[in-house]
């Protein structure tokens, strides 16, 4: 059973779905007693950093999800779940401290001429952890689903599993150890986000 | 590289999508009866769709309904992004059609009549969910204004002034539809396309107009576009979304195949 973190994000229902699709048993979980016997867990995110951090507290997941990972049980964080891993956010007025999982801090992409922010579309990975489980099957340049103006910089570039170019070049999804996390959304990539998510949950079996 | 993105549009009138043949012309009972919401969806999907808009062209109270169980269905099975349109007037409409299984809410009208609405929706739910939806007229020499309830109202604005003031409240894309080239399939204003992009720090999709493959690639390169809506285009099987990308990735526009 792979729990889904209930704590308000818009992307639950999507994340669900996906993950019932590629024939996964989800438990969609409010509350820390139903991570205990989860074999995984999916933090989904969309919106604000610290309207994530928030809520998770509130709903004492922050601190399940840290003893989750401790526990070496597979974890993916998806968007604002990936940013939520890091210390913090220079988001707007940000003043959440992240799980800190990972060292370093979620940053904004530089305004520069001709960039459009946020990055709204599809853009492509280059695979630089070819031996990372999640990209089995994925080919390297493969297109998802990016909906974002922030992200992750990790102070340890060996995490770093795949990169992605947009004006700057940015850690799109990152691997350490069971830690999994994405900027980009599997849940809307179609064919790679399943392929994506269908790793994830052979990991959990 | 990030890709040009192709989007079918999905004009929905009581749970069956609809086209008419011109702007506002839905509303007269001019429709063409294209089908079934969900099934158009799954086939736009198969052939490789970038994101779908679903338009609720009724907007009543039974047609909203209605359309929050399309998009259910359309979100259980479509692994992409989505996006509503249509009557959406406040931020707990947005909230449905987001748990419904959105992921974008476009508003209009709405935003017309209350601005503050775009920003209600930024703070609530992020920049990048709120797509304001511009129906664009020329009037005069570089001049293009903005109308309102689905066309037929000249509201006075300033299409390129409005497009600013949208994406300063929170806007995260904005959608560019061309009153004069909506259902001629004449090609696209490009010019108005190029000046609002150029204009405004988000995406610009544009809309209205597309008839031919060259059409669409006028938009994106000439037109500056970051995307491309069409309706009628797929509906009625001229090209498959699938056609549409190849032709677009053979003139060097970066497209997701």
């Amino acid at each position: 059973m792979i729990a889904l973190l209930d704590y308000g994000s818009g992307n639950l229902r999507s994340v669900h779905k996906a993950l019932l699709k590629v024939g996964a048993n989800v438990r969609i979980v409010q509350h820390p007693d139903g991570m205990r016997d989860a074999r995984a867990v999916v933090l989904p995110g969309v919106g604000a950093f610290d309207d994530c951090i928030n809520a998770l507290r509130k709903q004492e997941l922050l601190e399940a999800s840290r003893e989750f990972i401790k526990s070496g049980r597979p974890f993916l964080g998806i968007c604002v779940g990936y940013q939520a891993l890091f210390e913090k956010s220079e988001e707007f007025n940000s003043c959440a401290a992240g799980l800190a999982i990972l060292p370093g801090k979620v940053v904004r992409f530089s305004e520069r001429s001709g960039l459009k922010i946020p990055q709204i579309g599809w853009n492509q990975l280059e695979i630089v952890r070819p031996d990372c489980p999640l990209y089995r099957g994925v080919a390297n340049g493969s297109y998802v689903y990016f909906v974002h103006s922030f992200f992750p910089k990790p102070a340890d570039e060996a995490i770093v599993a795949t990169r992605t170019e947009y004006g700057e070049t940015f850690a799109s999804s990152v691997w350490r150890d069971n830690v999994f996390a994405t900027q980009f959304h599997p849940e809307k990539s179609q064919k790679v986000g399943l392929q994506l998510l269908s790793n994830f949950v052979a990991l959990a079996s | 590289m990030m890709a040009k993105r192709v989007i079918p549009c999905l004009d929905v009138h009581d749970g069956k999508v609809t086209r008419g043949v011109q702007f506002g012309r839905a509303e007269a009972g001019e429709l063409r009866n294209v089908g079934d919401p969900v099934e158009l969806a799954l086939r736009y999907n198969e052939q490789g769709a970038d994101e779908m808009v679903f338009f609720d062209i009724t907007a009543s109270a039974h047609g909203r309904a209605t359309m929050v169980n399309v998009i259910e269905r359309a979100a259980d099975q479509c692994f992409m992004p989505l996006t509503v349109g249509g009557g959406i007037k406040s931020v707990e409409d947005m909230y449905t059609m987001l748990r419904a299984g959105a992921d974008k809410i476009s508003i209009n009208s709405s935003a017309l009549a209350r601005p503050e609405l775009i920003r209600e929706g930024a703070q609530k739910f992020g920049s990048q969910c709120i797509v304001v939806s511009i129906d664009a007229k020329k009037t005069g020499p570089d001049q293009w204004v903005v109308f309102s309830h689905g066309g037929r109202k000249p509201t006075g604005l300033d299409a390129i002034e409005w497009a600013r003031r949208a994406v300063s409240l929170g806007a995260g894309e904005i959608v560019l539809n061309s009153i004069d080239a909506d259902g001629t399939k004449a090609g696209f204003d490009l010019v108005i396309t190029r000046r609002i992009s150029e204009s405004v720090g988000v995406p610009v999709v544009a809309s209205g107009g597309a008839g031919t493959l060259g059409h669409m690639a006028d938009v994106l390169l000439e037109g500056k576009a970051d995307a491309v809506l069409a309706a009628s285009i797929f509906h009625f099987g001229e090209y498959t979304v699938g056609e549409v990308k190849r032709f677009l990735a053979d003139r060097n526009i970066p497209v997701r195949l």
